[in-house]
């Protein structure tokens, strides 16, 4: 079962990647910095309700050293670890209340994902100001959260329903 | 472990009515305490909304230049390692017309005019931050 578990992971990996990088072709027309789709953030919920915590937060961390070394500077790479790890950690904990749907999770984990952004902004131009777009984000997040967990669901539902993954291993 | 019929299948299944249930109730109520949180601050962002009366250049947090709003200006703001950002003041109204950073959010960013808002070029460090209204009592420096 271990080849078929570092079969998934690179499938996951590898759309991880390329959402991310259709992400950066899509314009948003917003002139807030920090608003994103998320897309990728669907590879990680996946893989969060498919395969499980350890291998999300694996996934997720992969996935954002290889797209910053590869599309962005390091800069992006401070901004994505930020938001992708906090993101990780809440939807993971979020998951383990056990309170909430997969939708609810994702909805966190996009807020928490815009939090951490904001405060690395902070720390990074050094001004408390930055404080100010945290409303804008707080809301982005719920949208952009919300739309990939829906999104999330029915992948999740469909790989559970018809045993793509785990078939029969641990 | 993917069969050409499975991935039909889940196409069905997805083109389908499912997942009817995707919000629990606490989902919604987490929504909802975010909403509240985010739309109480920018209310009040909205009430402490002042016409501006400077406008403060700050680079990596320390202060590069501060000048009045009342007169128009064009402010070219270099950096030692050759980045550069240029910010006009005009009738009032701040914005960035060119920067040479990778993503150029900062020269999008809409004319800022009121107290508190700020444009931001996150690659350069640079905050440009329109202060004044009643509160603030800080020395203007005109140039």
């Amino acid at each position: 079962m271990k080849t078929k578990k570092i079969t998934i992971f690179g499938v996951l990996i590898a759309l991880a990647f390329i959402l991310s990088y259709l992400e950066s072709l899509i314009p948003i027309p917003v002139p807030v910095p920090g608003i994103k789709l998320g897309l990728a953030n669907l590879v990680v919920i996946t893989g969060l309700y498919v395969m499980g915590e350890k291998e999300a937060f694996v996934l997720s961390l992969i996935r954002i050293l290889l797209v910053s070394f590869t599309f962005g500077s390091p800069s992006t790479l401070l901004f994505s670890f930020a938001g992708g790890i906090l993101s990780c950690f809440c939807m993971i904990l979020m998951k383990q209340i056990g309170k909430f749907s997969l939708t609810g999770v994702s909805i966190a984990g996009g807020v928490a994902h815009n939090i951490g952004q904001v405060f690395i902004a902070i720390l990074v131009v050094n001004n408390i100001l930055m404080i100010y777009y945290l409303p804008f984000l707080l809301i982005s997040g719920l949208i952009t959260g919300l739309v990939i967990g829906m999104v999330g669901a029915l992948i999740v539902g469909s790989v559970k329903k018809y045993h793509l993954v785990s078939g029969n291993n641990n | 472990m993917m069969e050409p019929m499975n991935i039909v299948r889940v196409l069905k299944h997805i083109s389908g009515s499912s997942g009817c249930k995707m919000l629990k109730r606490n989902d919604v109520i987490m929504t909802g305490i975010v909403l509240l949180i985010a739309l109480v601050s920018l209310g009040f962002f909205f009430l402490n909304k002042k016409e501006g009366s400077a406008v403060v250049i700050t680079v990596n947090g320390k202060i590069y230049q501060q000048i009045e709003l009342e007169q128009n200006n064009t402010i070219k703001i270099e950096q030692e390692n050759g980045d550069y950002n240029e910010v006009v003041i005009q009738d009032g109204y701040v914005w960035m017309t060119d920067a040479d950073c990778p993503d150029k959010l900062c020269v999008k960013h809409n004319k800022i005019h009121y107290n508190h808002e700020t444009i931001v070029c996150l690659p350069h460090k640079v905050v440009v931050e329109i202060i004044g209204g009643e509160e603030n009592t800080v020395d203007i420096i005109a140039k």
